[in-house]
């Protein structure tokens, strides 16, 4: 008789693993069908569930619906996202990030939102990252950008430009007074504020400010002296960039005090602080005395096309998720500027949000056009071989034509 | 069977009561009732949900399950059971999914159904008129047709229509606050009654004159309306969608988007399946067909290298330590099993640390500051990825050859030598033939699994350097799985189709290799009996 029992046993597992697989996921995640007041399910990044708990339960006490925050893992929200609406067991809303609308308007997952009049309370880069093809399908909650972090202790005053940054690192004693995370694939994003610099953004835009993927600004004047400095700042020159530099390294570089300024995202800040360091954020230092804007990434909310309750949804996220407090409380749980002008205002009370506002100022929204993918996908690499001392005309020449081709 | 426990019956001769019986049923029928609960439990919620297909299989296997355990014969299927359901669980769904998506052109632009796209099309046309005021709205009902309560917000006046209706002033209207909250004739809904006739609303489009250039006014969340146009218009009967603007008719030509005369696809498109065109452009496809070539050779490279780099260094350890004159074997075993021990994902992180060119271990403290591109030259990355996977699967060959080796009798050897044989000699012509036909399963299974190595390709150098020629982000390094992955799952242009079908690819030939050596090796056994 053990073999039954053993047996039995394993089916017990058994079952209970299939009555998960089969029922259990869909029963997690999908909103049930409307009832007395209906029930909204919201995915939300693991960081940000408490933040938005006291804001759900606020909802449903005033309007009886009720709202079921589901935490999801950050790296796989937007492939889960495009790959269960369809099947009617995605959420209705879900948290994403502005760059992902390219793809989530071409699968047709995402509904459109009607900001109205509210559009203008807030930041005019949110709403410019929450627009595609002149359509807002994103509610804003907060807005991203770089910004160089400045060890105070060791360098006392902001830079003036990007070789002042250098002279006064080396002044301190530095050998490598500036890190910035790079990788053996480059890594553009970080790079851009310097590129913008030089006037060559990587596209134009049209009468409406949305991107024209026809118009790349990529391979103008300013490109190919953007590609000369790279050179001239790489392996062969000076040595500031260096790809063998990734995020880690990068970071301890600057714990450590081996490196007093670091090109880096309100992410790091913390882990900065944490080490005790005195940490001043400063503009990105211009190389060529125009400004040096970085992207700036806009976090927000997507409403589901398949959404059932799509009026309460749009209800929660335009009247709601868009109040003062709400953004507010979102902006404790991660320390990235609010998207709402007013809330931003009260966060800049911080100097360390204020800096990363300042630079803000002159962010300007990442792309979130297809186009962008085929020019992610060459950028890094191309930069990476000119700072490793490829030849900058022809590395950037080929570079345009790679995405020139992939676009068209 | 509820008596079975205190009388057991002994009508069947063939299981006789035995002591601790009892209790065993007990135990069984516990269990089986724990299964049944959850299962009942699981079915419960799945027809909860409308699904009834997976419902009705859950339910007749623990049927069939309950049959099984409860049954006094079919004992083989009391072991078998458990397994089989894991594998159709989890290995034959996913293999005929793929397969079926293999068929598909599932992919970024091809993701949901046709419907699914011309609702979504439908809905991002709509253009809100521009310098068109918000209007306050309230949702109104008359005998079941709803409408929309608006106030104009520059006059003040208050409209209401539906949607064959276009808007008429309402002159009675009551305000609250500047807002038409209710009229005569009509009622109005509560936000909860809203909420429950979410359906109707989004299909509510009250016309803001009888000139439909004018557009419609629409909610999307019950309180506030805005004038819309609509760019694109729907025929079903056609099935063609038309750009009210430009005039263009958009056909749907069954490649699952629909298409204009001049080849402009609009997106969404949805699912469709498409036979056998993903293979064919597996092969055909200029910009695949390279990066596809190179990369089957280094897979089969990395496969085989990987395999008898492990085994035979494996094998030389395995035989140093059966020399019985060593020392401190103990403790040389256990330095050996070490990585073996260690978690693999930790290990190739730390290796790439190791690696790297400016601030690696390797250069700074072995090499003296030297700069060798250990993952970013696309000779010596290939290396470096081979170097690390041997010392990760070097000591899982040496433990192999080690109990092998002991299996081969002593008296084999002293026989050989009485024989004249010598060191050399007595290896190769008698252990060694052994020792293959014990690890020659072990070998194909360890072939299979380094084709399929992603974890270290992915963690190590993710498939670098890139490999800058060709428009797949596909690097030096990169195996059939991980260029898969890429296509699969990298950039914004999702191709899950191709991706399938590449994986079909890999199963056959992988599949293929593993029966042809089976063949072999059982014809080698044979040779030696």
């Amino acid at each position: 008789m053990k073999v039954t029992r053993k047996g039995a046993l394993s089916l017990g597992a058994i079952a209970v693993a299939s009555a998960f697989v089969l029922s259990g996921c869909s029963a997690g995640d999908s909103g049930d069908t409307p009832t007395t007041g209906g029930t909204l399910t919201v995915w939300v990044d693991a960081e940000r569930v408490d933040a938005l708990q006291g804001a759900a339960d606020a909802y449903t006490e005033k309007t009886g619906v009720k709202v079921d925050l589901v935490s999801k893992d950050n790296a796989t929200i937007k492939d889960d996202f495009i790959q269960q609406v369809p099947t009617g067991e995605g959420p209705d809303i879900t948290m994403g990030a502005h760059d992902w609308l390219g793809e989530l308007t071409t699968n047709g997952v995402v509904a459109p939102l009607e900001l109205g009049d509210s559009a203008d309370d807030y930041l005019p880069v949110a709403i410019q990252a929450a627009t595609y093809e002149g359509t807002v399908y994103m509610l804003p909650y907060a807005v991203e950008n770089i910004a160089v972090l400045r060890n105070a202790d060791i360098v006392p005053e902001a830079a003036t430009s990007f070789d002042d940054m250098i002279a006064k690192g080396q002044a301190a004693g530095l050998t490598q007074p500036f890190v910035v995370e790079q990788g053996a694939e480059g890594n553009p994003y970080h790079l851009y504020p310097f590129q913008t610099a030089f006037g060559a953004p990587v596209f134009g835009t049209d009468a409406s400010g949305s991107y024209d993927p026809s118009d790349l600004q990529l391979g103008s004047d300013g490109g190919y002296q953007f590609a000369d400095w790279l050179a001239s700042q790489g392996k062969t020159g000076t040595g500031v960039f260096n790809t063998d530099i990734d995020g880690a390294i990068a970071k301890q570089a600057f714990l450590d005090g081996t490196a007093a300024f670091w090109l880096t995202g309100p992410w790091n800040v913390g882990a900065a602080v944490d080490a005790g360091i005195n940490v001043a954020i400063d503009p990105v230092p211009s190389p060529t005395g125009e400004a040096a804007q970085p992207f700036a990434g806009v976090k927000g909310f997507f409403l589901s096309a398949e959404s059932k309750n799509k009026v309460a949804a749009t209800d929660f996220l335009v009247n709601y998720l868009g109040s003062e407090d709400v953004q507010l409380e979102l902006f404790k749980a991660g320390n990235v500027l609010p998207a709402l002008s007013a809330a931003a205002e009260s966060a800049s009370s911080d100097p360390i949000i204020k800096g990363f506002a300042n630079v803000g100022a002159d962010a300007v929204a990442m792309p979130s056009i297809p186009a962008m993918g085929s020019v992610w996908q060459y950028w890094g690499v191309a930069q990476a071989a000119i700072i490793n001392g490829e030849d900058p005309k022809a590395t950037w020449d080929k570079l345009v034509t790679d995405v020139t081709a992939a676009i068209s | 069977m509820a008596q079975a426990p205190t009388a057991p019956r002994r009508t069947r001769p063939a299981a006789p009561p035995t002591p601790g019986s009892v209790r065993a049923i007990l135990v069984k029928i516990l269990l089986l009732g724990i299964v049944d609960a959850l299962s009942i439990y699981a079915a419960f919620v799945l027809v909860m949900q409308h699904n009834w297909v997976v419902a009705i299989i859950v339910l007749a296997v623990t049927g069939l399950v309950n049959w099984i355990y409860f049954s006094r014969r079919l004992i083989p299927a009391k072991y078998l059971t458990p397994g089989l359901i894991f594998l159709a669980v989890f290995q034959v769904f996913v293999l005929l999914y793929t397969g079926y998506v293999g068929f598909t052109n599932y992919g970024t632009g091809h993701n949901g159904t046709k419907e699914q796209a011309v609702s979504s099309l439908l809905a991002s046309s709509l253009q809100r008129v521009e310098d068109s005021p918000a209007y306050p709205a309230t949702v109104v009902d008359s005998f079941g047709q709803l409408g929309l309560l608006v106030t104009d917000p520059d006059t003040g006046d208050a409209y209401v229509g539906t949607n064959d209706q276009p808007l008429a002033a309402a002159p009675d209207a009551e305000f609250d606050g500047g807002k038409a909250v209710s009229a005569p004739g009509w009622t109005s809904l509560s936000f909860a009654e809203v909420i429950a006739r979410t359906d109707e609303i989004t299909q509510l489009a009250v016309p803001y004159s009888d000139d439909p250039n004018d557009g419609a006014l629409r909610t999307q969340d019950g309180s506030n309306a805005y004038r819309y146009l609509s760019t694109l218009e729907y025929d079903e009967q056609a099935g063609t969608m038309t750009n009210t603007q430009t005039g263009v008719v958009y056909a749907d030509q069954g490649t699952g988007a629909f298409v204009a005369p001049d080849g402009t696809e609009l997106r969404p498109g949805w699912q469709i399946t498409v036979g056998f065109d993903n293979f064919v452009r597996a092969f055909t496809e200029q910009s695949i067909r390279g990066p596809l070539v190179y990369v089957t050779i280094w897979t089969f490279v990395f496969a085989i290298g990987s395999v008898a780099l492990t085994f035979i260094l494996g094998l030389l350890l395995a035989i140093t330590f059966e020399n019985a004159r060593m020392r401190g074997v103990k403790y040389y075993r256990v330095l050996l099993v070490l990585p073996y021990a260690f978690p693999a994902f930790l290990s190739i992180l730390v290796w790439k640390g190791m690696m790297n060119e400016s601030f690696g271990f390797i250069n700074q403290v072995l090499f003296a500051g030297a700069d060798i591109p250990w993952l970013s030259d696309p000779t010596l990355a290939k290396a470096s990825a081979l170097l690390v996977n041997l010392w990760l699967g070097f000591p899982y060959m040496f433990l192999i050859c080690t109990g092998a080796l002991q299996a081969i009798p002593d008296e084999l050897t002293e026989a050989a030598t009485m024989d004249g044989a010598r060191g050399w000699g007595i290896f190769r012509q008698i252990k060694l033939p052994l020792l293959l036909s014990t690890t020659a399963p072990v070998l194909i299974a360890s072939f299979a699994f380094n084709f399929n190595n992603f974890n270290l390709v992915y963690l190590l150098n993710n498939g670098g350097p890139r490999d800058t020629t060709t428009s797949l982000p596909v690097g030096h390094t990169d195996l059939l799985i991980s260029m898969v992955y890429k296509v699969a799952f990298t950039g914004q242009n999702r191709d899950y189709g191709l991706a399938s079908a590449f994986s079909i690819i890999i199963f056959l030939i992988v599949a293929i290799i593993s029966v042809i050596s089976f063949s072999r090796t059982k014809a080698l056994e044979e040779i030696q009996r």
